[in-house]
Order: structure tokens, then sequence, then C-alpha cells
């Protein structure tokens, strides 16, 4: 049982594709100002993820090597057009709070990544659950910066008021900066070095690093 | 040779090896068709609703532009756009601009359109036209307001549009669609003289540019250009003024 759920629970911390890939971070990035958006975000990726994923590995013995990132690409950008039309008839405004981010998800290394280095190889079965744990893994990310930020930049949470303002009688003034995309960086950055520090395996080999910097 | 056989040629097809011309090109294509056929299905099928979602912020766009200017309710008259004369109903019908008259960049317009008029002891207040026209990537919709000399302008309003995020979409933005307010359309010998300017704005005709959006910034003002002359509700507007609206 565990060998076969591994390639779900595998990437929700263990191979994070956020904290260790350092995968899909623009997205990471632009659509963190609130816990809705990254709510919405993260539902459409797991979507698209799990059935590229699903869909590539079931073709996968019939794709030929010379057009296998053309024929890869179709179906993610399908998949992707399909969730925009979605989010477009059924949440209007998120659609537009989120404006060109959903449609990006398409040049998300996340989906590709896991197209090229998992579906290909590996029964569609356990593909599809690579692409949910894989969705999860950027799932948690998102709404732990999502939170975080509307938290401290309206003192809301969902939209429902946590921490009470100063301006509608309360004590908490916001901060601004969390407002703005740089903060999802330290966040992220913050995030990054945590995971790493309480698992050492993950920290990358300083020689590696070195010789990478020497190489052209 | 037998008769054809599909179930047969499929699994021949599938067992030719990858690498072969053949089938790379046959899998192109049955990929593509696939995925264009589910693209266009939901694209069709959720149409009506994104149409509704649409109308819906049009309308919520034409309430808040009246909440602003702090005014009633005004009433929905059909207009014939070349007469300017008020329609009875509108035949849905179209029709082709030249290229010459296209400042707006709409390649054909309707010949009734909805106005929508407000008015106080049988004097026109305010009125409120709908506007679009070409933006630099996308079609831009939005609400012109005149005040009762339907020269100076109340207030302009966008609702749809897709232009840049952060740039060319800051036409969304309420502080740079007040820079509209109390600007004069035409100049006194009835040029239409409204524009979108770079830089600092002089005069009652400029209207600040946004910076880094220099076409979105042309082309509302062409489109307001363009629905306020010959084309758009100018007949209308010149019919208004003639019958005294003093």
């Amino acid at each position: 049982m565990s060998q076969q759920n591994q390639p779900l629970i595998e990437p929700i911390v263990a191979a994070n594709p956020v904290t260790l890939h350092v995968l899909g971070i623009c997205s990471a990035l632009a659509v963190t100002t609130s816990m809705s958006t990254a709510l919405v975000m993260s539902a459409a990726l797991i979507f698209v993820l799990t059935f590229s994923n699903a869909i590539i590995s079931l073709i996968r013995h019939h794709i030929p090597k010379s057009i296998r990132l053309i024929v890869q690409i179709t179906i993610i950008a399908s998949l992707v057009i399909v969730v925009d039309q979605i989010l477009q008839a059924y949440l209007f405004d998120m659609s537009k709070r989120l404006s060109v981010f959903v449609g990006l998800i398409v040049t998300n290394c996340i989906v590709l990544g896991r197209a090229e280095a998992f579906a290909m190889k590996n029964k569609p079965g356990s593909s599809l659950l690579d692409g949910i744990g894989n969705g999860l893994g950027y799932a948690w990310i998102l709404l732990l910066i999502g939170g975080v930020r509307e938290l401290f930049s309206a003192g809301t949470l969902m939209g429902f008021s946590i921490l009470p303002l100063l301006e509608d009688g309360g004590w908490f003034t916001p901060l601004q900066v969390m407002a703005l995309p740089p903060s999802a960086f330290f966040l992220l950055a913050m995030l990054v070095w945590a995971v790493r520090s309480l698992r050492p395996e993950q920290q990358e080999n300083v020689s590696t690093i070195e010789n990478e910097e020497g190489a052209p | 040779m037998n008769n054809f056989n599909p179930l047969k040629f499929w699994h021949s097809f599938l067992a030719m090896p990858n690498a072969n011309p053949v089938k790379t090109i046959g899998v192109a294509f049955l990929v593509a068709l696939v995925c264009s056929f589910m693209v266009s299905f939901t694209a069709v099928t959720l149409k009506p609703l994104q149409d509704a979602n649409r109308l819906g912020e049009s309308v919520a766009s034409l309430t808040d532009m009246l909440d602003v200017l702090g005014v009633g309710i005004p009433e929905p008259r059909l207009v014939e756009l070349s007469s300017g004369a008020y329609a009875k109903r509108d035949p849905g019908t179209q029709v082709e601009l030249l290229p010459d008259q296209d400042l707006a960049g709409l390649g054909k317009i309707e010949t009734v359109s909805t106005v929508y008029e407000l008015s106080e002891g049988g004097r026109i207040k305010l009125v409120i036209l709908p506007v679009r026209g070409a933006g630099y990537k996308s079609t831009l919709k939005g609400y012109l307001a005149l005040k009762e000399d339907l020269n100076t302008i109340a207030a302009l309003t966008f609702h749809q549009q897709d232009e840049t995020p952060g740039m060319g979409a800051r036409i969304m933005e309420k502080p740079w669609q007040a820079l509209w307010a109390g600007k004069q359309a035409a100049d006194e010998n009835g040029v239409i003289r409204i524009e979108v300017v770079k830089g600092a704005s002089e005069g009652v005709h400029e209207v600040d540019g946004i910076s880094g959006a220099t076409r979105t910034g042309s082309g509302v003002g062409d489109l307001v250009q363009f629905w306020l002359g010959p084309q758009g509700y100018g007949p209308y507007l010149a019919r208004l003024k003639a019958e005294g609206v003093r």
C-alpha cells in the first residue's frame, strides 16, 4: 500500500515541487495576495496537473520522441483553456482577480516537469496520484503564503476579519509590505529555509554548487 | 484484399514504430483533433454563462456611475445613429464602416443603439452613452456621461477590457477615470478635440495618459472621439442641441 501511495505522499513535503525543486515560483509570488486567490489557483493547477499527467501517461507509448514536447504542451494548454473558460463562467470575479495567471499555468514548470519526469515513464494510475500529490504540495505552500500575506496586509483570512483594523476601531495596523510581491519572496525563502533545516537531506551539496558556478 | 477493417487499421497504426513519419504525423494530428474538440466544446457550452456575467458587469458599472454622479434612474431610449432620431425598436442590424471612418477600429457598428437620458422638468440633465473601441490588444467597453450642455464630460467608466495588467488595464482605475470629469469634448467651433496625451495635459480637451500604456490611451481617446462624431452619437447630440437643450 505505502508503495502504491508513494507518488501521492512524497511530493507533499519530501519532494515538494516548490521548496525542493523551486518550481512554480512566479505564480506563487503573484497570486498569494489573499487566501481565496491562492485557493482557486491551486485548484486550477491540481486539475491541470492531474489530467495532463494521466492523459500523457495513457498515451506515453505512442508519443514519438521527436514531437514529445509539442504533444505534451498541446495537451496541457488545452486543459488550461478549459479551466480558464470554466472560471470565466462560474467564478467570474475570481477569474478577473487571477487575470493572466490562470493562462500562465501552461508555462508553470511543475506541469511540464511532471509530464517529462514522471508521466512519460509510469502507469496512468500512479501518474494521476503523482499529479494530485504535486498539486497538493504546491497548494499548501500557496495557501500558507497567501494566508500570512492576507492576515498581515488586511487583517482577514478568506475575507473574514481576524485582526480588527485600527480604522474600524480595532488595534491592528496593516503591513503594507505584505500586499506587495517582495513579501512573497521573503516568506517563500523562509519556508524553504525551514523545510531544509528540518530535512537536511534536501540541502544542496555545497561542492556541486561551487562546481556549477565554475562551469561556463 | 478483404474489406477495409478500421479496427485492424487502428491496431496496425498503433503497432508502427514511433519513429515512423506516418505515425508521428498521425499522432500529432489526433492529439490536435481531440484537444481542439475539447477546447471548442467548453468554449461553446459555457459562452451563454460568460455573456451573462459580462452583461451583469456592465449593469453594475452603470449603477456605480449613477451612484458616483449622485443622480436618479435615467430613462433608456433607442436612437437611430445615422439620423439621430428616436427609434421604436431595435432591428439588430449592423452597418460596415469605411476604413477612414473607423477611428475606433470596430469594423462595423449597430444601426440602433440604447442611450440613457436623465431629464428634469422636460430638460435633459445628463445623457449616458455606451461606447466601445479597440485598445492595444482588446476591445474596451464603457459608458460616457455628458452634462446638460452635451459637451462637458461628467464621467467615463470602463467595464470590459483585456489590456496588459498594471499598464493598459489601469484605465479601469477610478483615479484615472476621474481625470475625465469636467473635460470638454468639442471646442467653440464644434470640432471634437478631446484626446489622451503623453505627459502633462494642458487645457480642457486633454487628458493625462498612463505611462507605459500609450496605445491603450490613444485607443480610449479615439473611441470617445468616434462615438461623439458623425458615425456615432453626433447626429443624436446635434438634434438634442437643435431642439433646445439651451
